[in-house]
């Protein structure tokens, strides 16, 4: 992909990043970043990583958002007016945010000269090659990661379940 | 010849295809309803009343876009105006880039350049179109949320919960294609389907899958929210559900994205189970039905016999879904989620547990 692509799409990613938290709106800061989410999808189809490409969308742009709109418009969430936008909090927040900012981009020009640019091989980013590396070099965090995700599922079954005294609602 | 010249007119190709064929099912639904139910339906658009006899497609599929594009577009006070105007172009957007996965003919050659025939021969395809199916939910609930509507957001509440639960289940009956054709590139799975089984049957893909064939076209017909899953927009209770505050265009563009829905769950069964553009027995030296000689079919024919056949066949699921459409009732809200939650996702499970045993013992076997 040529440089001019690169910071075009980086600039937009940036933008729409920037509104998810800028904007006064919940629900305009959900759309935001599922525009941000989109935008990184695009990031890895330009990086050749297709199958990444399509979970991202599936799994975050997809899934998660629509959970996210959900509890955002089921609380009714209005902006607040009298909020100020420079409490302390905030301002903290945003000087460790900017210090680290600065901190990981002066890392990255220290060691980007001379960190080696790793040879791809020629079928990087295909399903198969992803299937290798995921289900034959790291199966046991793969595994233990599914656990994980089914624990998940099986606390929020039980959170869900009514009591048994309970009449139905 | 430019790769984006070709990038370019194939895409063009198939939005205009996609755009027509929506355009035309909006007069065939009215036609058809029509002829379900006993009455002459959509005869009284004319041109200027000059035409002696009634040109009845043509006049209603000029006479309605003029009709709803020169309404009043209305915005109701306290909506969220942005995202209102946003809405209808989320819903029909999706709809629109999910047929450029979708194959439409064989490879062509044309001076010297090999094309295949689909905007967009993707490695993992059918992964594209879930994505894209996970996309159509934001129009609906934003349209909702937008309108400052009671009804409206009931509508798209109900919506967004029928959507998800329908992609469940969508998705693992095409987990279980997936392990059938053993890729997730499209134009591959219609190439498996050319095969035949035992030398007689086409190796279609609802030879093998009877239960996935049920459980994909349900849950698109679910997708497209149309009768009998209409609940978003019931409009004996909820007014037009989710669109009731949209006026002209803007409504032209959900009933547009309704129909460019109904083409794109047809293309989705036609290509994993009805052999997507193959026409059977025919092949590259040509048509070679079973027990007879070989009919010498070549070239340039060949392939428009496919992209020919791919139509059809399109068109039939098309005219299936509105006939559906026209004949069964409308669920209640609790039957939808009970077949749904506890009809179709356990069967698609067990669907795609007996698939995969069924693959291991095949390979263990062989």
């Amino acid at each position: 992909m040529s440089e001019l692509w690169f910071y075009l799409l980086a600039g937009m990613t940036v933008a729409s990043a920037a509104a998810t938290v800028l904007s006064p709106n919940p629900v305009h800061s959900a759309l935001s970043l599922v525009i941000t989410l989109f935008f990184v999808a695009v990031h890895y189809i330009a990086l050749g990583a297709h199958l990444v490409a399509a979970l991202q969308i599936i799994v975050y742009a997809g899934a998660v958002m629509v959970l996210f709109l959900f509890v955002i418009m089921l609380l009714n969430l209005q902006p607040d007016p009298d909020e100020s936008r420079l409490n302390p909090v905030s301002a903290i927040a945003t000087g460790a945010a900017l210090i680290l900012t600065v901190a990981i981009g002066r890392l990255m020009f220290a060691f980007g000269s001379t960190a080696p640019v790793a040879n791809l091989p020629e079928n990087f980013g295909t399903t198969k090659a992803l299937a290798g590396i995921l289900f034959r070099d790291h199966i046991v965090a793969f595994e233990l990661t599914s656990l994980l995700l089914l624990v998940a599922v099986v606390g929020a079954v039980v959170l869900a379940q009514r009591d048994k005294g309970e009449t139905r609602g | 010849m430019d790769a984006w010249l070709i990038g370019g007119v194939k895409s063009l190709l198939v939005l205009f295809m996609v755009l027509q064929v929506s355009a035309l099912l909006l007069w065939v639904e009215r036609k058809g309803s029509a002829l379900i139910q006993n009455r002459y339906g959509a005869n009284r658009a004319s041109l200027f009343g000059v035409l002696p006899f009634n040109l009845g497609l043509v006049n209603t599929l000029l006479a309605d876009p003029i009709k709803l594009f020169t309404k009043e577009d209305f915005v109701p006070a306290g909506a969220d105006r942005f995202i209102h105007s946003l809405a209808p172009f989320l819903a029909l957007f999706p709809a629109l880039i999910t047929f450029a996965a979708i194959p439409f003919g064989d490879s062509i050659e044309l001076a010297g350049t090999t094309i295949e025939l689909v905007a967009v021969d993707l490695d993992v395809g059918i992964l594209y179109i879930v994505a894209t199916i996970a996309m159509s939910v934001y129009g609906v609930v934003l349209a909702g949320w937008a309108s400052n509507n009671r009804w409206a957001l009931l509508g798209s509440i109900r919506g967004s919960a029928q959507m998800i639960s329908y992609e469940v289940a969508l998705g693992l009956a095409l987990v279980s294609m997936i392990l059938t054709y053993d890729t997730l590139n499209l134009q591959a799975m219609v190439h498996a389907q050319g095969n035949l089984i035992f030398g007689v049957l086409p190796a279609w893909g609802f030879i093998y899958q009877p239960i996935a064939l049920a459980i994909v076209f349900t849950s698109g017909m679910a997708e497209s929210k149309r009768v009998p899953f209409d609940l978003p927009e019931a409009e004996s209770e909820l007014i037009a559900g989710y669109f009731t505050e949209y006026s002209g265009g803007k409504q032209a563009a959900f009933m547009l994205a309704d129909f460019a829905e109904v083409v794109m769950t047809a293309g989705i069964v036609v290509t994993l189970f009805f052999g997507g553009w193959q026409v059977p027995y025919l092949t590259a030296e040509g048509w070679h039905l079973p027990f007879m000689d070989l009919i010498p079919v070549t070239g340039w024919l060949v392939t428009v016999m496919q992209v020919g056949a791919f139509t059809i066949k399109l068109l039939f699921f098309c005219w299936l879904q509105i006939l559906v459409r026209w004949t069964v009732p409308r669920f209640r809200y609790d039957q939808l989620m009970n077949l749904g939650w506890k009809g179709m996702i356990p069967l698609a499970l067990v669907n795609l547990f007996i698939t995969a045993l069924v693959i291991l013992l095949a390979g263990e076997f062989s």
